[in-house]
């Protein structure tokens, strides 16, 4: 493992101050010579999770890959709100090309840098959950499975939110989204339904699979510099809430990427061909209703009378995931 | 080199000597036989750098091909039908961002029924996604319009797509002339991309255009084809030069001199109808023939001119636009300087119904005696087709269509052609 | 022009047969296209393919009707297919067979043709002697030689050379060259039974 987590629990928070900390441990974002990949101006919502991802995976694989990078966008909001034509926010080499294909275009990017001995230029294609997990699954699929030199990185706000928020196969059992109405006897989106892509992308045996969240940025730094020293397929998969879609304050969206890993709702792990190798662990696991109380996606369970089964059910699934990837942080605990 | 091979073969032999350096593959017939061609000689190092890449759909095929080409490499593909239809979406992509990637259509049917033969609904259903569409009439210009694809492609940065006629060209054997490498280098200079995903020059490619300049992109891309009908004739008689044969251009025309009925056509059927026309005028009949070598953009002028003193024009197409009749026949009437009303559509040869000089030689006749409906079908089976209807009058669960026309029709395999 | 109408079925090398014949007329400086009857056929469904050859280039795209001559490589068509459809009068007819056209239930249809235009030739044993497979295809088309003297042997020994790997080669013209040898047999025995 590449990045050691410094704790710094004194703080109240989990987050580390840079100036705290040797240079060369200081982020990405830190650095007085960051590329700003994503610039600033951009018409991103007040607190979109996305754009803070990926501004920061951006700019990390521009600092790992020596600014040799390309990259394939998917239609969907990371698209729409950096390139408003004649505008765009890219200072890298950056092309949209569908909402189904940013994998495969990413593969012919990597292709033609190959054969003009260009392989020094990274590719990187990326996408929400819908243009990620549902339309441009095939193409991913592909891309995987012919382990092309490409890093893709999924932004996922589980739901389709440049459309206006409906269903994908990345939303969350009992979430409301505007195709998954909690109305009559319905309680959101069905349990049972919906794909894990991280472990889909691990059974394809490529060499890197890794999970983060906006929560744990250097984290994330770290998974995307280590996804540069591979070659071939790899995939990142970042969980970036939406304050418009999952009904939260927009000054809340770190809390709820915490949330979401410290209940055990969202796993954060690395995998290398197909093996995890290496789990964030939780401190002290939170009840998943200390997640789902403040996003009014999830408000229609505690209306009275509430619905404390499916409360259960959720926490259920946490509690699964906390065992499946070893989670507990046993060292802290004792 | 004088050869005697497949058309498919042909091909894959034109694509590599233009030194694609991506080339996507997948699987379709009758297609196959090009990138199995294609991927022997990257295999056998015969074509080289190229990167060869197996692909999961044509949807990434076209996906690939858009990638490398924005990133600057020369990208090729093939396909047909359905798979024409499946790449829809990346088809008009590539158009709009003005990646000059060419494409082979080994043109076949559009199900359903799934049919696996020849006719041209597969390219025409992609006739305004802003492609330029060349039509090739044997395997020899097949070869040689690949070569002038890429050049054109590159010079007006906008995708070309080759199509020609599915199993009549791909799979038939015939005599072609391989040009050498040293020819098609002359003819093509190696790529110079317009746009390209370069880390020492960042661009942002294919972002989103509202209303502000939509139309004026589009125009753009309209006026590009327009260009394309002046520099089309231009390489073609530049192929001449380096290649010392005549190909491609907008169109052919043969025996139009004192032609009072031209029969109008694209692709390999132009032979059998330059037989049967060969036919008539041995009889005294005065008959010619228009050749459309470039569907997209659409010559007019080059039209307008060959049928300027057509009494009628008879218009034989492998196509059908379901509900007003052709659509070949549309853009002719568009370019005919007499009445609509004197052009004549003949839908023929859907999904591969052989196209026979005997029924030519009818349907001509029938135009010139004034006999010929304003929209036919060649060799249909009214019988079949009244009994089916008469089903459908009868009972209200008539079945599947195609399984009621089959049942109808009996053993196919004991028929030839 | 000269057109060649092959049936078989499908795993027969059938397609080959009329490509090789096209590879053959063209190394004899003709024009020749061959083309297959274009289905989406398996291994053993009936198959059609052509071949048409001639001194000027060939733009005809139709399917054989009225044929030159007929290849028939596998006789259980000979009453499934209607093989003979549209064969000129005094066309060709080679079919493989270790059977006579009496015993194949076609004496009396063969009569009206000329006899020294029908052969038969056992080119799947002649394959499997030569090629250890039961491919008929070169024999047959070292019989076309033969009975149509529209090739020459010497042509489509060179066309199998283009066509096949060395090894494979060589035993279809082995094949070949003794099908040629028998029906040249067959043809100077039918003279010798009309001279008589």
């Amino acid at each position: 493992m590449t990045h050691q987590p410094i704790r710094f629990y004194q703080t109240g928070t989990f987050t580390v101050g840079n100036r705290l900390l040797a240079q060369e441990q200081r982020s990405v974002q830190a650095q007085a010579g960051r590329t700003n990949s994503l610039n600033s101006g951009h018409r991103a919502c007040q607190g979109c999770g996305e754009a803070l991802g990926a501004r920061y995976a951006i700019d990390a694989a521009m600092d790992a890959t020596n600014r040799q990078l390309v990259a394939a966008n998917a239609t969907g909001c990371l698209e729409v709100f950096s390139t408003p034509y004649p505008e765009t926010s890219w200072q890298i080499p950056w092309i949209h090309s569908l909402f189904g294909n940013a994998a495969a275009v990413a593969t012919g990017i990597a292709a033609a840098m190959r054969v003009k001995g260009r392989e020094n230029v990274r590719v990187v294609a990326q996408g929400g959950d819908g243009g990620t997990t549902d339309i441009g699954f095939g193409c991913l699929s592909g891309m995987f499975e012919r382990n092309d030199d490409v890093l893709y990185i999924c932004y996922d706000n589980e739901a389709y939110m440049n459309t206006g928020v409906q269903r994908s196969s990345a939303t969350p059992p009992a979430a409301r989204t505007n195709t998954t109405m909690p109305v009559g006897s319905s309680t959101g989106a069905r349990f049972g339904q919906g794909k894990n892509l991280p472990r889909i992308a691990m059974a394809h045996e490529i060499p890197y699979v890794a999970t983060a969240t906006v929560a744990e940025l250097r984290d994330l730094e770290a998974k995307v510099r280590r996804a540069m020293e591979f070659r071939g397929a790899r995939y990142i998969h970042i969980l970036v809430p939406c304050p418009l879609g999952w009904g939260h304050g927009s000054a809340e969206t770190i809390r709820m990427a915490r949330l979401a890993k410290e209940t055990g709702i969202f796993p954060v792990f690395e995998a290398e061909h197909g093996e995890v190798t290496n789990v964030s662990k939780i401190r002290r696991p939170l009840p998943v209703e200390e997640y789902l109380r403040p996003q009014t996606r999830f408000a229609h369970l505690f209306k009275p009378p509430g619905h404390p089964e499916i409360i259960a059910r959720l926490q259920q699934l946490a509690d699964r995931n906390i065992r499946r990837y070893g989670l507990l942080d046993t060292e802290a605990a004792s | 080199m004088l050869k005697q091979v497949e058309g498919s073969a042909a091909v894959a032999e034109a694509v590599a000597l233009c030194r694609p350096e991506v080339i996507c593959a997948y699987p379709i017939s009758p297609q196959t036989h090009i990138v199995e061609g294609l991927g022997k000689l990257v295999s056998a190092g015969r074509l080289a750098p190229c990167e060869f890449i197996n692909v999961e759909s044509e949807f990434a095929a076209m996906s690939v091909a858009i990638g490398a080409s924005a990133a600057g490499a020369r990208a090729y593909t093939a396909t047909a039908s359905q798979g024409l239809l499946f790449m829809a979406e990346a088809v008009f992509n590539a158009a709009g961002l003005g990646l000059p990637i060419v494409m082979t259509v080994a043109n076949r049917a559009l199900g359903a029924p799934i049919n696996i033969w020849n006719d041209h609904t597969d390219a025409l259903s992609q006739r305004d996604c802003g492609w330029i569409q060349l039509f090739a009439e044997d395997n020899q210009e097949a070869l040689d319009l690949h070569i002038q694809a890429f050049r054109l492609a590159e010079e007006l940065s906008l995708p070309v797509m080759v199509c020609m006629d599915g199993f009549i060209l791909t799979h038939a054997y015939e005599r072609v002339d391989l040009p050498t490498q040293e020819q098609v280098d002359a003819y093509l200079p190696p790529y110079e991309p317009r746009q390209v995903l370069d880390p020492a020059d960042p661009v942002s490619i294919g972002a989103m255009v509202g209303p502000e300049a939509f139309m004026e992109v589009r125009y753009l891309a309209h006026a590009k084809q327009r260009q394309a009908l002046e520099l089309i004739p231009a390489w073609a008689d530049e192929f001449k030069r380096v290649f010392g044969r005549e190909s491609g251009g907008l169109a052919h025309t043969y025996r139009l001199e004192d032609a009072e009925t031209v029969v109008v056509a694209l692709g390999s059927v132009l032979g059998t109808i330059k037989d049967t026309v060969d036919e008539l005028r041995d009889q005294g009949v005065r008959i010619g023939v228009l050749g459309i070598t470039c569907f997209r953009p659409w010559p007019t002028a080059a039209v307008r001119a060959a049928l300027a003193n057509a009494k009628r024009v008879v218009v034989l197409e492998k196509s059908l636009a379901v509900g007003l009749g052709g659509i070949v026949s549309n853009n002719v009437s568009a370019s005919y300087p007499g009445s609509p009303d004197d052009v004549h559509t003949v839908v023929a040869g859907l999904g591969g119904r052989a196209i026979t000089r005997a029924s030519l030689r009818r349907v001509f006749t029938e135009a010139i005696e004034g006999r010929l409906e304003h929209v036919t079908f060649l060799d249909l089976d009214h019988k079949l087709v009244e009994r089916v209807l008469a089903r459908e009058r009868e009972q209200r669960r008539s079945g599947p269509i195609a399984e009621g026309i089959l049942k109808d029709l009996g053993v196919v395999a004991a028929k030839i052609g | 022009m000269f057109q060649v109408r092959i049936h078989g079925r499908g795993g027969q090398g059938v397609v080959t047969a009329a490509e090789v014949l096209s590879v053959a007329a063209f190394r004899e400086g003709r024009h020749a296209q061959a083309f297959p009857s274009f289905g989406s056929e398996r291994t053993g469904a009936p198959v059609v393919a052509f071949c048409r050859i001639d001194t000027r280039p060939i733009r005809l795209r139709e399917p054989i009707l009225a044929p030159d001559a007929l290849i028939i490589q596998d006789p259980t068509l000979l009453h499934q297919v209607d093989v003979f459809g549209g064969l000129v009068p005094a066309g060709y007819i080679l079919i493989n067979t270790t059977r006579s056209f009496e015993e194949l239930g076609l004496e009396e249809f063969m009569a009206k043709f000329p006899p020294d235009r029908l052969c038969t030739v056992p080119a799947t044993e002649l394959a499997l002697k030569h090629v250890r497979r039961p491919l008929p295809n070169a024999a047959l088309l070292g019989g076309f030689a033969a009975i149509s003297g529209q090739i020459s042997l010497e042509a489509v020994s060179a066309a199998i050379r283009e066509k096949f790997p060395d090894k494979v080669a060589e035993a279809n013209v082995a094949a070949a060259d003794e099908a040629y040898a028998y029906v040249r047999r067959e043809m100077e025995e039918t003279q010798r039974a009309q001279a008589g």
